[in-house]
């Protein structure tokens, strides 16, 4: 089944305590489609990314992804990165969780591209946002990911950082799945296949 | 196989590092097993004995442990690190053994130097003695990890550690006392080795849930 959709919801819920966040979801997102989420603060796209690649599962309702983990990357709302280790060290690291082949290459090419070689040898902590969510970029495109989950992924980037994303994703597209949340659709709107907008929890 | 150890290296080798350079946990740890040791020893009579002073050994030990543990995920909070490695394609288990070895090698300095200043100050150590501070530790660390990655994941952290932490190192101490005074120092190192080994699996097993909401 080529045309099998690589993420399939149906009737997602889920709820911290009392409070339900997302109700009643269904969706699906095709291999090489790219499906946009808006919606306003607190309406669930942060935790439905979440869903999406395993760090949270429904209360109710199931969500499908037919992939590994290890094939799944991801920007959030932090860097999801350590402090206290460079630019070059971080991706070291992840480089090996994941078994990144030629990994010192791919880490150097990665850095070039979003501008932080020269900064490779920094600590994190000394990074401005727009560096360290230039930093997360590279984290989660380290291992060529075949669905590319991106929460707000233009937040504290400047003009060029932003420019950078956008070619980057529009490379990506039609080859990787791409779900990306975003208060800013205009930037994104070439890229979509699908539109999923969530209302106030 | 190969690449779950290279994982646990990986992990454990980063823990040292940021260590190393943030210098957050061991000079703590360092500082209150030596002032500790020193209060006790002011604190007890000269003509107590030695018995009594094995027991603080194990007291200003276990407590020393909890100081490292109550830091240990300190680095994967700060930038939702955690959940960058918890993505990773690697068995999960594989971040509770790598932070359980890091534990274990900051342990192990705060004792190459409370160890020396306990015999300074109170009683010689035998090779039991040292033989149930090796397993003590251990077992300090792997139920310490889990526990101290639960705590981490919820808001009243500072309490929750010691009241989880507390109870289950009560065995610890039991063992690690039996193996400095007993006559009979080879049960109490089985019971420390057993707990280490049933603990050590639980641990393992557990992790998965205790990192997913």
């Amino acid at each position: 089944m080529a045309d099998a959709p690589l993420v399939v919801a149906r009737g997602v819920e889920r709820r911290y305590g009392a409070r339900r966040v997302l109700h009643g979801l269904s969706f699906e997102v095709h291999r090489g489609g790219a499906l946009v989420v808006t919606g306003p603060n607190g309406s669930g796209k942060t935790t439905l990314l979440r869903l999406l690649v395993g760090l949270a599962v429904p209360s109710r309702g199931t969500l499908e992804v037919g992939l590994d983990r290890g094939r799944l990357g991801f920007v959030g709302h932090e860097p999801l990165v350590y402090r206290e280790l460079t630019a070059l060290e971080n991706l070291d690291l992840f480089g090996r969780l994941y078994g990144v082949p030629e990994r010192r290459e791919r880490i150097g090419m990665l850095l070039e591209r979003f501008g932080l070689w020269d900064a490779r040898a920094e600590r994190v902590s000394a990074f401005s946002r727009g560096m360290t969510q230039r930093l997360a970029l590279c984290r989660a495109l380290l291992h060529e990911p075949e669905l590319l989950v991106l929460d707000e992924p233009h937040s504290a980037l400047d003009a060029q950082g932003a420019a950078l994303l956008d070619q980057e994703l529009d490379e990506l597209a039609g080859t990787s799945t791409i779900v990306v949340a975003t208060h800013e659709p205009d930037r994104v709107d070439a890229l979509a296949t699908s539109w999923l907008a969530l209302g106030a929890a | 196989m190969t690449g779950y150890l290279a994982a646990v290296a990986a992990l454990a080798r980063k823990d040292l590092r940021v260590e190393l350079r943030g210098r957050d946990t061991l000079p703590a740890m360092l500082l209150f097993v030596l002032a500790t040791l020193v209060v006790f020893h002011f604190a007890l009579p000269a003509d107590v004995g030695d018995d009594p002073a094995y027991g603080l050994l194990w007291v200003a030990l276990v407590f020393t442990s909890l100081l490292g543990l109550a830091r240990a995920w300190v680095p994967e909070r700060e930038a939702g690190a955690l959940d960058g490695l918890v993505l990773a394609p690697t068995d999960r288990s594989a971040i509770w053994l790598g932070k359980t070895i890091a534990s274990l090698a900051f342990l192990a300095a705060a004792e190459v130097v409370a160890l020396p200043a306990f015999v300074l100050f109170f009683a010689p150590l035998d090779a039991n003695a040292l033989a149930g501070v090796v397993l003590a530790s251990v077992g300090i660390c792997a139920v310490g990890s889990l526990v101290s990655a639960m705590a981490a994941a919820s808001r009243g952290r500072e309490v929750l550690l010691p009241l989880i932490f507390l109870p289950l190192a009560i065995p610890i101490v039991v063992g690690g006392v039996g193996s400095s005074i007993s006559e009979e120092p080879a049960k109490f190192l089985a019971f420390l080795g057993l707990y280490d080994a049933v603990f050590a699996i639980l641990s393992w097993a557990a992790f998965e849930y205790v990192v997913t909401e």
